[in-house]
């Protein structure tokens, strides 16, 4: 097994190298060919490693210490359990799609630039495995910091667009304020335990060492960390900027695993999180917050991805607020499902763009559903499927986090419920915008409309049958079924303990916001099969239209006074106050060294005489014992 | 009498290249004597090697003693790498008089070897001296158009630590039982509190100004900056490290009861002066400044640590003597081929290098991660454990000093897009491959990743050192 786990994980990097050092030898159908084949075969040894879970339960696996200073140590230690296996699955799945996909989409690409392509994208699959398969929280780190090592790389990947290398820099910096959180809690447990390991962190013994006020902090600071990743407020402004990527990329980073990856690691220290009533409550809220804003901005985004990013940022939100309030199996749930249609959404507006010569603005799409059947099928599925209309995966998924919203606090359910609402009227305002009603394109563009090539519609065929199919990980009890998922996790998250509903109640609320939801979405095709949003001219729609300003709001208060902080102490503090001082006191001893001895100016010997002299005659007075002058002496009578 | 070959082989080099001219022959014997040395750093980390020890100034009582441990090691294995790098990767660098240049750096090799061996406090301030009086001939004669102003500050100032440094010297040694200059009676002498505040203070100075802690920083850009990169190299690279190894040889183990004394106002002005030389490089538009500002903020993350006083910070600091060492060799030597080629230092000026260079390219920005302390690249295990002292001490520090790590991201990908994308503005465009220079980052970028990894051997190496100072 451990040879497996460790094949799962060396797949992609040595693709990463393959690609990466050979960028300028191989032939661009050689690197796509293992590129690929790399991530499928780690995808296989996933399978392998899920099925041994099934069979023999978690193992855990060592290769050899980090750091080990003898007092402290952080194992190499490689963990797959209900949790890994089933992140690990996803993201080889998810990511061999992908490569496939990017290998007819990036086919413009030159050469060398085509591997390195898949050079990060393969580095961005062995990271990513390296934050699910870690034992501890530093191995997690590791892999933590390394996606956004290549989702950086992966954003700014047209290096020569600057905005696009904003947009890459952007998302870094604020992952790593992000990651700045995630330390410090990494920190507050070292000092406390002395470990990081789970095996030793998540027990009674552990939680008993810890104070109330301990735990707080560290899953505070553990959730600064995944705000950053996760997007969430106010760290998400970099998500939808990091559009400047290939939509590939966008796909498989910023909407199917990189992005989770909060989720995934408040999963997996839920034992601390359920300790910490205000960590939860910050959580939901938040979660709550982001998924409400983004869902407003989404209404009014032209720009096909825009759209995507922002409806990523609040099912993200969505995520949260289920860890909030406890629903863990829900929110992984929802993670997988999302995976799945979000992956397939981006994927189809990938199919789009290409199609439409790299026009993004669905204002001059529109008509695509003839020219673009596979593309619109799969991309309509998908809709279906986020707006949460049953028996739709995601309609299971978030019902499940809805129904714990409920019983947590009914207001966390209505808010959740009108997010749901604004879902589903964004999603089929751009479905109906873009594949509905006449062609308002160029003649040109209308004369190169063609379906995708097969690697591309392989991928969102496939994606769209587990898009559709996907909710039978969870189907609930309520339905007769017996919610295989939470089975699953019960080694990580325990029993399921929100069961406060009665099936009655359950009903309603599924009933309530699924007609919500089917309303809205009606409404949307309605209105937009045959029009498109002009520029908004009411208040509320241009505040929605400018992302809440929020981006001048970061730069005004924030970046710009940094800035001027920053000029202020290159220009003033160090040129004037600290150099001043310092040439001051040089120009001093110049002055009374002229002034005294009559000495020319720049003669060095002189000063250092003097201050030697100066020093000596201080230790005289300060010790009355007059030890240098008996030194002095016994030096000059020996 | 093995140590010995640490001074005689460069010494005897230097002195040889005094009378050879011929440029390209110059240039072999540099190469040649600085692998020699790298060679003997190589065979002292894997076999152990006896101290040197004889009379050296009687009247005094002073030896010529050189010992090595673990704190001597670390710092001897990355100035015998350094100098080789540096040599080959600036080999084709215009240089007048070269053999002369090479001479001088070769004697300031010399006396950083000593610096790191002496086990005696008289023979300790002689290498002192000797590792920093060529440095002011190469920065003066061989410097930039300030060069004079520059190097007269840079040459007061740490003179001025020097001598401060000389007469604590003194005043221990006449508090020495025994008498005389040697390590081991430094550690027996005895003072009243006074005095040892006092000691404390006069040995503090000296290496703070040399690592430098802020506010005492002001010579370090503008000699960066000024000096030839080459020495840039060694100022930045090795030559700090004198500070921090005289803090943690001497400072820490002569004086504990000062030293602990003192840690929370040093640790504080420490984490000052992190984010204001975080501050300060997010504003400059010369690289070579950036990257001093940077190197600032980095040692005074080290010096932090060190003052934090527990096991754990000193590890990290004594892993990271040598991470930071290589990762700023490879940022130095990618600047000077920019300088060098493209004829300026100005970020505003250059763009495209990912199109005209790719692979130097591809060698900057991961060491400008090794420089933002990514993990799996060698500085992040040192900056974990450092982090993880001040943590340790008080949450606070940790957090505010933790708040260089976005400013270095900030800085460090500005630099990163500025040099390398965008379009190729015409200073780039001048630029060619340099062969020897690219394969010297290589190498480099692979102790990195490398030591990155698989940091262990850099613990074990450490290992007696720490338990020299923490174990008593």
């Amino acid at each position: 097994m451990k040879v497996i786990i460790a094949f799962i994980i060396l797949w992609p990097l040595v693709g990463f190298l393959f690609n990466g050092l050979g960028r300028n030898f191989w032939s661009k159908k050689v690197v796509a060919y293992k590129a690929t084949g790399f991530i499928l075969a780690s995808f296989i040894f996933s399978i392998l490693a899920f099925m041994n879970v099934q069979e023999q339960g978690a193992i855990t696996v060592h290769y050899f210490d980090f750091i080990n200073t003898g007092s402290f140590k952080i194992p190499f230690d490689f963990k797959v359990d209900a949790l890994s296996s089933l992140f690990l699955l996803v993201i080889t799945g998810v990511g061999t799609l992908i490569h496939l996909y990017s290998t007819a989409y990036m086919h413009e690409e030159e050469g060398p630039h085509y591997a390195r392509y898949f050079a990060y994208l393969n580095l961005f699959i062995f990271s990513m495995l390296l934050l699910v398969l870690g034992d501890n929280f530093v191995i997690m780190f590791i892999g933590w910091e390394g996606v956004g090592l290549c989702s950086y790389l992966l954003i700014g990947y047209w290096f020569s667009n600057a905005a696009f290398n904003y947009a890459a820099k952007k998302a870094f910096i604020m992952n790593r304020i992000g990651d700045l959180g995630f330390l410090l809690a990494i920190f507050w447990l070292i000092v406390k335990l002395g470990t990081v390991s789970y095996s030793e962190v998540f027990t009674a013994e552990s939680l008993a060492k810890l104070s109330s006020g301990d735990i707080t902090a560290i899953t505070l600071l553990l959730f600064v960390g995944a705000m950053g990743k996760s997007a969430q407020i106010p760290l998400f402004t970099w998500l939808p900027d990091a559009m400047a990527g290939p939509t590939p990329v966008s796909a498989l980073i910023h909407a199917a695993t990189m992005v989770t990856a909060g989720i995934y690691m408040i999963t997996r220290a839920n034992l601390l999180f359920s300790a910490s009533e205000l960590t939860q409550h910050v959580i939901a809220i938040v979660g709550i917050s982001t998924a409400l804003l983004s869902a407003t901005i989404a209404l009014k985004q032209n720009d096909i991805k825009k759209v995507l990013a922002y409806s990523t940022v609040s099912q993200l939100g969505y995520m949260f607020l289920g860890l909030g309030v406890g629903a863990y199996s829900g929110a992984v749930f929802h993670v997988i499902t999302h995976a799945f249609f979000k992956a397939l959404l981006f994927l189809g507006a990938g199919s789009v763009i290409h199609a439409m010569h790299h026009e993004q603005d669905i204002r001059k799409m529109g008509g695509l559903k003839a020219k673009l059947p596979i593309t619109h099928i799969t991309f309509l599925i998908a809709c279906i499927a986020i707006a949460g209309v049953p028996p739709f995966s995601g309609f299971f998924s978030k019902d499940e986090i809805l129904a714990a919203a409920f019983a947590k606090n009914p207001i966390y359910w209505a808010l959740g419920v009108i997010g749901a609402a604004m879902t589903a009227f964004y999603m089929f305002r751009l479905y109906a915008t873009t594949f509905l009603g006449q062609f308002r394109g160029s003649h040109e563009q209308e004369h190169h409309l063609h379906e995708s090539p097969i690697a591309m519609t392989l991928p969102l065929i496939l994606l769209a049958i587990a898009s559709a199919i996907a909710g039978a990980l969870g189907i609930p009890a309520l339905m007769g079924g017996n919610h295989w998922l939470s089975h699953q996790l019960i080694p990580i998250i325990g029993e399921a303990h929100e069961e406060h509903l009665s099936h009655e109640t359950e009903w309603i609320l599924m009933g309530v916001s699924v007609t919500i939801a089917v309303i809205a979405l009606l409404i949307a095709v309605n209105r937009y099969k045959k029009q498109t949003d002009q520029e908004p001219t009411t208040a509320l729609g241009k505040f929605f239209y400018n992302k809440w300003y929020i981006d001048e709001l970061y730069n005004n208060a924030i970046v710009e006074p940094l800035n001027k902080f920053a000029g202020f102490l290159k220009e003033i503090v160090e040129k004037k106050v600290i150099d001043g001082a310092v040439n001051g006191t040089g120009k001093l001893v110049q002055y009374s060294a002229r002034q005294i001895r009559l000495i020319q100016s720049g003669q060095v010997g002189y000063y250092i005489l003097f201050m030697v002299l100066a020093l000596v005659l201080m230790f005289v007075l300060w010790f009355n014992d007059l030890a240098i002058l008996r030194f002095l002496y016994q030096m000059t009578h020996k | 009498m093995f140590l010995l070959s640490f001074l005689i082989i460069p010494i005897v080099a230097a002195l040889a290249l005094l009378f050879i001219q011929h440029e390209k022959r110059a240039q072999d014997i540099a190469i040649v004597a600085s692998v020699a040395s790298l060679t003997a750093a190589v065979n002292i980390i894997l076999n152990n090697v006896p101290s040197v020890d004889f009379a050296w100034i009687p009247v005094l009582n002073s030896r010529f003693v050189l010992q090595v441990d673990g704190l001597a090691k670390i710092l001897i294995l990355l100035t015998a790498i350094s100098f080789p790098a540096i040599f080959i990767a600036t080999n084709k660098n215009q240089v007048a008089q070269k053999n002369i240049f090479l001479s001088l750096m070769l004697f300031t090799q010399a006396g950083l070897m000593g610096v790191f061996l002496a086990g005696d406090a008289l023979l300790f301030y002689f290498f002192w001296e000797l590792a920093l009086i060529p440095v002011y001939f190469l920065c003066s004669i061989w410097g930039g158009e300030k060069r004079i102003a520059v190097t007269f500050k840079f040459f007061i100032y740490t003179f001025l630590g020097s001598l401060l440094m000389l007469i604590g010297i003194i005043f221990v040694y006449m508090h020495t039982k025994e008498h005389n200059f040697l390590l081991s009676s430094f550690k027996t002498a005895s003072f009243n509190p006074a005095q040892q505040v006092l000691a404390f203070a006069l040995f503090f100075i000296a290496f703070a100004i040399k690592m430098p802690i802020f506010p005492l920083h002001t010579w370090q850009p503008d000699a960066y900056d000024q000096s030839p990169t080459a020495v840039t190299m060694v100022l930045s690279a090795v030559m700090v490290k004198m500070g921090l190894y005289g803090v943690l040889r001497w400072l820490m183990p002569l004086f504990p009861n000062a030293f602990s004394a003192h840690t929370n106002f040093v640790m504080v002005i420490s984490i000052i002066g992190i984010l204001y030389a975080s501050f300060l490089a997010i504003r400059q538009d010369n690289i070579k400044k950036l990257i001093a500002y940077s190197s600032i903020a980095h040692i005074g993350l080290m010096s932090a640590a060190i003052f934090a006083n527990n096991t754990i910070g000193t590890q990290g600091v004594l892993v990271q003597l040598f991470s930071h060492g290589i990762n700023v060799i490879g940022l130095w030597i990618i600047a000077d081929i920019i300088e060098q080629q493209a004829g300026t230092k100005l970020l505003s000026e250059m763009g495209g290098l990912a199109k005209k260079q790719p692979t130097l390219a591809i060698l900057l920005v991961a060491f400008s991660f090794a420089n933002i302390a990514l993990p799996l690249t060698n500085a992040f295990v040192g900056e974990f454990l450092m982090f993880n002292s001040l943590f340790q001490v008080n949450p606070w520090m940790a957090a505010t000093a933790g708040v260089s790590v976005v400013l270095a991201a900030i800085y460090t990908l500005n630099m990163v897009q500025k040099v390398a994308y965008g379009d190729v503005s015409t200073a780039i465009q001048k630029m060619s491959t340099n062969k020897p220079a690219q394969a010297v980052l290589i190498i480099l970028i692979i102790i990195v990743f490398v030591t990155g990894v698989y940091p262990q051997p850099l613990f074990d190496l450490t290992k007696d050192t720490l338990l020299q100072l923490f174990v008593k």
